[in-house]
């Protein structure tokens, strides 16, 4: 009886991902919220004792850390429906994007909302982020003729972005911007509302305004000035 | 006929883990060294995102980020394969050899580019790497009985660390100090002369005097020196 758990925050967008492809796996699971430090539980400290930090699936005793690496167990374990495409080409293009989210993206939206200075230059990095991404999801959805980045599945690459969706509003509120989407990025526009129809999506990831309340109150908290 | 090239900087630790990986694979392909100050035509066309080294290019469809092209090698050249073949040892390697990258190559450039307490703490850094990676041997070599991270084979994890071996003794020359490997971390002393015998580590890694000659004048760069 495979037993698995998931150590996580339920804002995290790194966090999301792993909820969401156990449900599209139909894998049972058991949910921990965590809080930071010095609150981290001693599950958490013991189970990601490098970097102490959630995502951490455990999955029959074993714990597996960094989210696109669970990603991959994920699909590994449960191999059926798989999540990375079958082509050696289309593997290495979907890990390469997934790494961009988190190298470039998730960089670009973190200057935004957690330096004071930067601001500016986090902004029009994402602008600029967003539209190598249009254009990765263009190429991949066969010009916008299939639904995902997994082109007809839904897949590793959707399943690694789609949780910054309920970020976009937390990002152009405390930047004060409107993100161009309809106008700049309609292939990704008409790819999140897709993707907010699966059930594993909808089950996962919070509402904007209750993520941007959040971290409003976590701003508050942290940032002085 | 396959049609293979790698773009790369001889000095780069990230680049000889491509190297190695085609080598261990007898994959032929074709070399270009960089200039990083002058970048060529190709390696802006060919990563226009992130314009690094390395990147290898298979029938003309490039591969990019040094860890996705050993994936891509191991699963382009399906036999005798890289990685684990148990979904959790796979896991375990892809989250070494990420920490390869975090931790123990941060540390090693902080080394390089700084000077006082800012060197002191990287050196610092440095041996808690060295240590956990020790650990990790152990566990992974069945206590020093197998002769790799990949057991009995040499594998991912091996080809992703191996290269930082050249640049040890710059580490050492740059931050005044010796790192213990004899002394603290035995099996890794091991590890690092039985890689070495491997043609095609001998091949791929530079003198480390040749490595230390570059990195005085890296420095040089950052501090003025």
């Amino acid at each position: 009886m495979d037993k698995v758990k998931v150590l996580s925050k339920w804002v995290s967008m790194f966090g999301m991902r792993v909820p969401i492809a156990l449900e599209e796996k139909g894998v049972k699971y058991e949910y921990q919220e965590e809080d930071l430090a010095p609150n981290k539980s001693d599950l958490l400290l013991q189970m990601n004792s490098v970097y102490k930090k959630i995502p951490v699936l455990i999955h029959n005793g074993q714990p597996i850390c960094e989210s696109l690496i669970i990603l991959q167990y994920i699909d590994e374990a449960w191999d059926y429906k798989q999540l990375l495409p079958i082509n050696p080409y289309d593997r290495a293009l979907a890990r390469f994007w997934a790494d961009f989210i988190d190298k470039k993206f998730f960089d670009s939206g973190f200057r935004i909302v957690w330096s004071k200075d930067k601001v500016e230059e986090g902004k029009r990095d994402m602008l600029e982020n967003l539209q190598f991404l249009e254009g990765a999801l263009k190429e991949m959805s066969a010009g916008g003729s299939l639904p995902f980045f997994g082109g007809k599945d839904f897949g590793f690459l959707d399943i690694a972005f789609i949780p910054f969706a309920c970020w976009f509003h937390i990002y152009e509120t405390i930047g004060n911007f409107k993100i161009p989407f309809d106008s700049e990025y309609p292939l990704l526009d008409a790819w999140v509302k897709r993707c907010m129809e699966r059930d594993s999506v909808k089950k996962v990831l919070p509402s904007p305004d209750r993520a941007l309340e959040d971290i409003l109150q976590l701003r508050a908290r942290y940032m002085v000035g | 006929m396959d049609q293979v090239k790698v773009l790369n900087t001889w000095i780069s630790p990230f680049g000889m883990r491509v190297l190695i990986g085609l080598e261990e694979k007898g994959v032929k392909y074709e070399y270009q060294e960089e200039v990083l100050s002058n970048k060529s035509e190709l390696l802006l066309q060919m990563n226009p995102v992130h314009k690094k080294i390395p990147v290898l290019i298979h029938n003309s469809r490039p591969v990019c980020e040094s860890l996705i092209i050993l994936q891509y090698i191991d699963e382009a050249w399906g036999f005798t394969q890289f990685l684990p073949s148990k979904p959790y040892d796979r896991a375990l390697a892809r989250f070494w050899a990420d920490f390869t990258d975090k931790k123990f190559y941060d540390a090693g450039a902080r080394i390089i580019k700084s000077k006082d307490e800012a060197q002191e703490q990287a050196k610092r850094d440095l041996l808690e790497s060295f240590q956990l990676l020790e650990g990790i041997l152990k566990e992974m070599s069945a206590g020093g009985s197998l002769p790799f991270f990949g057991g009995k084979d040499f594998g991912f994890l091996d080809i992703a660390f191996i290269p930082f071996t050249s640049w040890f003794h710059t580490y050492e020359s740059l931050g005044n100090f010796k790192i213990p490997l004899e002394s603290e971390y035995p099996l890794l002393d091991a590890w690092v002369k039985k890689c070495m015998e491997r043609d095609s580590v001998k091949k791929a890694l530079p003198s480390p005097d040749k490595v230390l000659e570059y990195a005085i004048q890296l420095r040089k760069g950052f501090l003025g020196d």
